[in-house]
């Protein structure tokens, strides 16, 4: 002991392209854009780091494993865009040192606003995680790790899963250490795994900043760390974005050396090791419950939903594209339903937030908009073309009928 | 960079900058005489001057256009030449309200006034035609009286200009004889530093640098290439260039018209530093709020600014014919005037959209404030902009702003929707978002008013204090 449990998030979302009130196309999303995106992530950061992780997990022999979880929105852009992607996650699957999690297949925020469209986008993800990998996934994470007691019940009613993935966020540890496995109040046997962020964001968010006190971090200062947590927990939750290895930090930071050092000098200790989630929850026992009456997310300082939905466009966008379920689902049109599942994606809501913008911070990185407000127009407008598209289609079925009850 | 010139100096040590300063301020007009920005912004920077302790005497050539003279009075208003200094009162009467204006803020500041018909923003033409009415009236009025222009003996004579008969009809001549009266009048006053704001004043810094060997550094809230587009008028370029050249540092309200001077009138970016314009915060904040009631199911889409080519008033319609083929229940308010004017207004006609397109003249204090409060959008599709303050006055009265991207206030503004003047397009699509969604209309004046707080004239002050004694340094003799 300690466990170390590696899980990277695998996402890409479907941006939009500019889409003016005049549009009246139905094709929303950026082809160009997100192929080139796709192509970049993929050269910098898919490629080598799955390259480098299948190496080490052979230079192993089974002795360093990690978890994923790969979005679906991610998945078809592989698909159309990269493929050879996929056959590396493909290697890495039959390593059997790899485990996949499953999220929302659209990396939605359908929890907090539909739970019939959030168990549906969980079961589609499910299945092409077993179509694509043979694995079907035990441990649950949700989009940006958002959570509450009621994520839990609402899991566990679903029977097909073991275990949470969660933010050890300080408001609920009170003190205690992620470091171990808990549980939810009230919960039969599902158990929660929680994100050491310290550590987790020394690697994602700290490796490469110059006016940190521990730069530069090396494996055997990191491995040291880790070894400091033995007798005092059982296992080291690292979670991030995959992204990291190469795209958030580029190879010239020499995250890949990291990475590539890291399981030989934790291995070093015979006390350590690697573990997958489900080997996590196998191996041991909860030692507490944590309450979260209140919905966490491991973004930003807060850890709270601020994001998504801090201000009024986000809250007025979000409204919006679940206020016309009902009307997109009943009109029964495979692409209308995808469209709208796409414009679910928490990114274009990340996209409006305005916290932090002037200040020109990790929201505008991300985001392929001038500012938060270019992004709730654009998104307004495509969403109010897709309302328009679902209505012409009603009424075409009213068309229809009336057609057939005049010939009958 | 300040701080290299001060080491340099070593043992010059100012602890505020602005202490013991004292500047010989040239401007052309001031509030209430305002047609533009630049009254706005010489009113803004001196008031924060003055708290910050610089001293300032401010020359200005008063208009002798009747038609202000209703608004307003100043102190001691049969004067006509040189006035010897005085402390400012303002009387300004607005309608039938007489309001008794005390700038306390300005108790550091003098204002002397050189008559002269000098006005912002006109063209040669302008004047000349000005000049003609004005000599018109004075037949009218006093046809016994032959001469005339005994009148203009007082304004101080500039006796180089042997051709008294008509040096007054020419406005370049005019400003070279407000140049020649402004070192008449600086010879007599002490000060450290002097500050040109805008062509029309460059010649009389020039003058005064010369005749008292005082720093130059001139202001640049617009350049000719603003005002003409490529149709640049020569002499005024080369007044602009020279004044420019002869100083010993350039202001500029922006990035945008920092590059101009440097790769327009080929001044070195080291001389150049970008000054951002403040605003003054609106102090009847709690007005506003229940204006929500008030308001009728129309929405109101508001242009503020002088109708002409630099504005660029004819994409403001194009985007409104767009607009009103998307939503019906919208006008646009053109609330200024200019020389475009009549033909925007045939414009309008011509587009069918002549009932929907507001045309209010020129608006003054409370008139201003009325129009912001109504307005659910203001949008400023500048051509080219050198700053643009009305945007932050729109903030400031929690309108919400849409601005072109080449405009300076860009790039000191994220709270704010931008657009290409050009893409009418998007910018009628930008307008129709304001209008269709209050959260986008609600998050922007959230932010926007709390950010435009954050641009004050006191920083603006800071910084002209702080290139005043980097200037002043420079001109301490080594010894």
């Amino acid at each position: 002991m300690p466990s170390v449990c590696f899980y990277f998030q695998v996402h890409q979302p479907f941006r939009l392209r500019h889409y003016t009130v005049f549009d009246k196309s139905d094709s929303y999303f950026d082809k160009i854009k997100n192929h080139q995106i796709c192509r970049k992530v993929a050269d910098k950061c898919y490629l080598p780091a799955n390259r480098l992780l299948l190496d080490t997990i052979k230079r192993f022999g089974g002795e360093f494993k990690v978890s994923y979880s790969i979005t679906g929105t991610l998945m078809e852009q592989f698909h159309k865009y990269c493929p050879e992607v996929m056959s590396t996650f493909d290697a890495l699957a039959e390593t059997g040192c790899v485990e996949f999690l499953a999220e929302t297949y659209y990396h939605s925020l359908s929890f907090l606003y539909s739970r019939s469209e959030f168990v549906d986008q969980v079961f589609k993800h499910v299945d092409m995680t077993q179509k694509l990998f043979g694995q079907k996934p035990r441990v649950f994470r949700n989009t940006e790790l958002i959570y509450n007691n009621d994520l839990a019940n609402t899991i566990e009613a679903m029977g097909q899963f073991d275990a949470i993935i969660i933010e050890g966020a300080d408001k609920i540890l009170w003190g205690r250490s992620p470091n171990f496995l808990y549980q939810p109040p009230n919960s039969k046997h599902v158990k929660l795994l929680l994100k050491n962020y310290l550590l987790s964001d020394d690697i994602a968010f700290r490796f490469s900043n110059r006016s940190w006190k521990e730069y530069p971090l090396f494996a055997d200062k990191f491995a040291r760390w880790i070894n400091r947590i033995n007798g005092n927990g059982n296992v080291v939750n690292l979670f991030m974005d995959y992204e990291t290895f190469g795209e958030h930090q580029w190879e010239d930071t020499g995250i890949f050396d990291f990475i590539r050092e890291l399981p030989g000098q934790i291995l070093q200790n015979p006390d350590n090791n690697f573990l997958t989630p489900s080997e996590v929850i196998d191996r041991y026992d909860a030692v507490d419950t944590v309450d979260v009456p209140h919905t966490i997310s491991w973004a930003d300082a807060e850890r709270d939903l601020t994001a998504w939905l801090g201000n009024a466009m986000q809250s007025n966008a979000l409204h919006a594209v679940y206020r016309i379920e009902g009307m997109i689902k009943e009109a029964r049109d495979e692409r209308l339903i995808k469209d709208w599942r796409k414009l679910q994606t928490s990114d274009h809501f990340y996209y409006m937030c305005t916290k932090y913008f002037t200040d020109g911070d990790v929201h505008k990185y991300f985001s392929p908009y001038d500012s938060p407000y270019d992004s709730y127009i654009n998104y307004m407008n495509v969403l109010s073309s897709l309302e328009k598209r679902c209505s012409a289609l009603e009424s075409d079925d009213e068309l229809e009928v009336a057609d057939t009850a005049v010939a009958v | 960079m300040y701080d290299t010139a001060g080491s340099d100096v070593g043992c010059v040590s100012v602890p505020l900058w602005g202490l013991n300063m004292k500047v010989f301020m040239l401007g052309w007009e001031f509030p209430p005489f305002i047609s533009g920005g630049l009254g706005t912004a010489c009113y803004g920077l001196t008031k924060a001057m003055s708290k910050l302790g610089v001293e300032v005497i401010f020359a200005l050539p008063k208009s002798i256009d009747e038609a202000y003279s209703t608004h307003v009075k100043l102190l001691s208003p049969n004067s006509l030449a040189w006035r010897p200094r005085m402390n400012l009162g303002v009387e300004i009467i607005e309608g039938q309200e007489r309001t008794d204006v005390v700038y306390d803020r300005l108790r550091n500041v003098q204002f002397h006034e050189i008559e002269s018909m000098l006005e912002p923003y006109n063209r040669p033409e302008h004047y000349i035609e000005r000049f003609e009415d004005y000599i018109r009236q004075k037949r009218l009025s006093r046809s016994k009286d032959g001469d005339i222009l005994s009148d203009f003996d007082d304004f101080g004579d500039y006796s180089n200009d042997s051709d008294s008969g008509d040096y007054c009809g020419n406005m370049f001549q005019e400003i070279h004889r407000y140049a020649g009266s402004a070192v008449r009048l600086a010879v007599h006053e002490d000060f450290d530093v002097i500050h040109a704001h805008d062509w029309m004043t460059y010649p009389a810094g020039i003058a005064i640098a010369a005749v008292t060997g005082k720093p130059l550094v001139v202001h640049v809230h617009s350049t000719e290439f603003d005002r003409s587009g490529e149709h640049v008028n020569q002499v005024i370029y080369d007044i602009e260039r020279k004044g420019m050249h002869s100083a010993d540092k350039v202001i500029t309200v922006s990035h945008l018209t920092r590059n101009i001077v440097i790769s327009r009138y080929g001044v070195i970016g080291e001389k150049c530093e970008v000054v951002y314009n403040g605003v003054e915060l609106n102090s009847n904040g709690p007005q506003s709020i229940n204006r929500t009631g008030i308001r009728s199911n129309e929405k109101i889409v508001l242009f503020l600014g002088r109708i002409t080519m630099q504005k660029g008033p004819e994409y403001f319609l194009q985007a409104a014919k767009r607009v009103l083929g998307e939503m019906d229940n919208v006008k646009f308010v053109m609330a200024g005037s200019g020389d475009m004017m009549n033909s925007i207004i045939e414009m309008a006609a011509g587009m069918g959209i002549g009932d929907k397109v507001l045309f209010t003249g020129f608006l003054r204090g409370k008139d201003v404030q009325r129009v912001y409060e109504m307005a659910d959008l203001y949008v400023m599709p500048s051509v080219s902009e050198p700053f643009g303050i009305a945007p932050l006055e729109a903030l400031n009265h929690d309108v919400p702003v849409l601005i072109s991207n080449q405009s300076g206030v860009a790039e000191v503004l994220t709270h704010a929707l931008k657009v290409d003047f050009w893409d009418v397009d998007e910018m009628a699509n930008k307008i129709l978002a304001v209008l269709k969604y209050p959260p986008l209309q609600m998050t922007l004046r959230e932010h926007g008013n709390f950010e435009v707080r954050k641009l004050r004239w006191e920083d603006a002050a800071e910084n002209c204090a702080k290139i005043y004694g980097d200037v002043m340094m420079r001109t301490i003799p080594a010894y």
